[in-house]
């Protein structure tokens, strides 16, 4: 995109007031701190900020949102994406977006409503020349910046359903578990088929992407998973909640679980499927997924434990997702039996 | 630049002379330096832990190549995971050619120590415990390497271990030998490798003692080319405390080696003594599977001299009082289910004087209920096969000298 052209989009909506005109005076983002070699100890020294507190972006960062998310303790999370100058995005298919040299995915993670909001991390992922390197930034009490926190860190939160967690933040290695496939480090969520066709539409109008793909959006909106259909529903929960490292070339690979959204393979999946290294994780349960049978199915198990050993996914979950598990349940339900 | 020429030619030399040592004392913030030290490693560092016990809340991680970890020792050094929160295994290595010695983990959730993709590995004097004893709330796995090519594990010791306590899966280029593995449900288990050598182990007070198994429907199938050589392996006798659902959970308290599918298998100067239900045992997979690229059936195992007791005693068997009678107080030590591949190699050899008896299956899958006991007949000379690549690859050796 020609930076001239966002100014004058910018100084377009310069009657909406403070953010506008922060804008208009908005600092760079720091291309030398995502593409040098070094680790950047303050989540300022990149520059996406111009409001870090009240998260509003500089010029460059887009904000963005999945239709069906990845579920972490409940926290809110606010998504970006940087690209340099001159750059965008490229379609590939239904799958990951592809990323030009030098842009960056950042992610917050936050507790709490409107000003009570209390920011606990921001996740960057570092697209630099000889990879994608993912850093975990700390905020501080103040909320004035977070700090790189490379051995991670366990915060005491309340979440939305009021309860006291103790909230981890994954060190580096941690996150290289869930975004590494055949030993490369990659970005999980930005995926066509994961995305509204609207935001695909507006990067392309505004020069970022190169066209939007016809798989756009195949995902449905999380937001109907009461009552909307439970396939549908469940397998992308479980394409974008396991399939990281459930998947060939995954973390979880030795297992042999498939869970993509794409895997039309039903023993791949789970179905009548034996665990293989699930120890006492398997409950008791001698199938990932019984047709029908939830309460037999060492899936649905899993997800609903909290427990370090048995609890699904192994990471970035201190509690359980009572949405996801009910959607899970009620997909394995309606499987018609063999 | 420099440092990283320098730390390709550490790598292929044993003596780091340039190499950092990050040294590592117990202390309220020793967790996270740890974890950073692991972090910010690079390829030849040495990670020192000074003699302590370490609390953890979260699991560990490496993924950084070339690394060694190294504590005071396995007494002195322990990585103390009762308090554990998160994570699926106590440290979790996806970096090649790292070495862990000298030190101890405790009682974590999941598994102790998995290396996951992590080609040419070292565990030596590693311990993990459960320090409860048998308990199905023990986490699966003591010692876990898994889709990774050279292993060696040695002078280690695995023990409450609810699957198995020293567990190598899909890999190859396998060493594990003089370790102890007790009080787990499988002592030590192969599982869908190749090119393995178990050897000058002791391996007692376990469910069953030594499992070499092929599994159907995984990533990496087609196990075979092992050894098992010159172990200890008595008293194996403990009830069987797997969570159910788990393949070992089907194995009879009193096993002592055991060997399901797979190929050109060779248990050679073992001591087998007190495995009251079978101290070998020869099986094909039993339960239904759905992969065309699975072998369900044991291909030329061969059971040669071995020191072995009377037998099965105390079989954990259906029938068993009957069994007993009609084979004179003790079953023969040799178990074979009678199922072999048609038009493929015998299943079982027996090149000693060990005497067996079969089930007398006629097809995979078929209940044991429907066995018909008699004595074994079995070829006294297996098939030859290519023992060259088996084991750790020398240069693992030569790196614990």
């Amino acid at each position: 995109m020609r930076r001239s052209s966002a100014l004058l989009a910018v100084a377009a909506l310069a009657l909406s007031g403070a953010i506008a005109h922060a804008r208009l005076v908005s600092p760079q983002v720091s291309d030398a701190a995502i593409t040098g070699a070094s680790l950047p100890p303050k989540l300022s020294d990149f520059g996406f900020f111009i409001h870090p507190d009240a998260q509003v972006p500089t010029l460059g960062v887009t904000p963005y949102a999945l239709n069906t998310p990845l579920w972490s303790d409940g926290a809110d999370k606010l998504r970006f994406i940087y690209l340099p100058e001159g750059t965008r995005l490229h379609a590939d298919g239904e799958g990951l977006l592809r990323f030009p040299v030098g842009a960056a995915i950042i992610k917050t993670f936050a507790f709490g409503e409107g000003t009570s909001r209390r920011l606990i991390e921001t996740r960057v992922l570092l697209h630099r020349t000889d990879g994608w390197v993912p850093l975990p930034y700390r905020w501080n009490a103040e909320q004035t910046e977070a700090t790189l926190a490379l051995a991670g860190a366990r915060i005491d939160v309340t979440n939305p359903a009021g309860e006291a967690i103790s909230y981890r933040i994954p060190n580096t290695n941690q996150c290289k578990e869930c975004h590494s496939l055949n030993g490369a480090v990659i970005p999980i969520g930005p995926k066509a088929r994961n995305l509204a066709a609207a935001w695909l539409g507006d990067m392309v109008q505004a020069g970022l992407l190169d066209q939007v793909p016809e798989s756009a959006n195949r995902l449905p909106d999380w937001r109907t998973h009461v009552k909307g259909a439970a396939a549908p529903l469940a397998r992308a929960y479980l394409d974008v909640n396991c399939a990281h490292c459930h998947q060939p070339g995954g973390m979880a690979s030795n297992s042999g679980l498939d869970l993509r959204w794409e895997q039309a393979d039903p023993h791949a999946i789970g179905i009548m499927k034996r665990p293989v290294a699930a120890g006492r994780g398997a409950g008791g349960h001698e199938f990932a997924i019984v047709p029908g049978a939830p309460d037999q199915s060492i899936l649905a198990y899993r997800l609903a434990s909290a427990e370090p050993g048995v609890a699904m996914p192994e990471l970035g979950k201190s509690t359980v997702d009572p949405d996801g598990v009910a959607v899970v349940r009620r997909w394995i339900l309606e499987m018609k039996t063999q | 630049m420099l440092r990283t020429t320098l730390a390709a030619a550490l790598l292929a030399s044993a003596a780091p002379v340039w190499a950092a040592t990050h040294m590592i004392a117990p202390g309220a913030d020793a967790a996270e330096k740890l974890q950073e030290a692991l972090i910010m490693a690079e390829p030849g560092d040495e990670i020192v832990l000074a003699a302590g016990r370490y609390p953890l809340s979260d699991g560990l991680s490496l993924d950084v190549a070339g690394v060694t970890v190294r504590g005071a020792g396995p007494a002195l050094t322990i990585l103390d995971f009762t308090g554990q929160q998160g994570s699926g295994e106590g440290l979790l290595v996806t970096s090649d050619n790292v070495t862990l010695r000298d030190f101890a983990i405790e009682n974590p959730k999941g598994d102790g120590i998995k290396s996951k993709g992590a080609d040419n590995i070292i565990y030596h004097r590693i311990r993990v415990t459960w320090t409860n004893g048998p308990s199905a709330s023990n986490g699966a796995y003591g010692i876990y390497p898994v889709e990774s090519t050279g292993i060696l594990i040695s002078h280690s010791e695995v023990s409450g271990a609810s699957d198995a306590g020293i567990y190598v899966g899909q890999s190859q280029r396998i060493t594990v030998r003089n370790s102890v593995a007790s009080d787990n449900v499988a002592g030590i288990e192969i599982e869908n490798s190749r090119d393995a050598i178990v050897t000058q182990n002791y391996v007692t007070r376990n469910t069953g003692g030594i499992l070499v198994f092929d599994l159907p429907s995984l990533p990496v199938m087609g196990g075979g080319n092992v050894v098992v050589s010159g172990n200890l392996v008595a008293g194996n006798n403990t009830p069987n405390f797997a969570p159910p659902g788990n393949i070992v959970g089907n194995v009879p308290r009193g096993t002592g080696i055991m060997v399901m599918a797979n190929e050109n298998v060779w248990v050679d100067g073992n001591i087998v003594q007190d495995n009251p239900t079978a101290p070998f045992m020869v099986i094909a997979y039993s339960q239904r599977f759905d992969d065309a690229r699975y072998n369900p059936f044991p291909r030329n195992v061969v059971i040669g001299e071995n020191m072995v007791d009377s037998g099965a005693t105390d079989p954990a068997l259906p029938g068993a009082p009957l069994l007993l009678a009609a084979f004179g107080g003790a079953l023969p030590p040799i178990l074979w289910d009678g199922l072999s591949q048609a038009g493929a190699a015998p299943a079982l050899a027996v090149t000693g004087d060990i005497a067996g008896w079969s089930l007398n299956l006629q097809r995979q899958g078929q209940a044991l209920a429907e066995a018909q006991p008699g004595p074994l007949t079995a070829p006294e000379q297996g098939i030859k096969w290519d023992a060259s690549a088996v084991g750790a690859p020398p240069e693992l050796e030569a790196r614990l000298k």
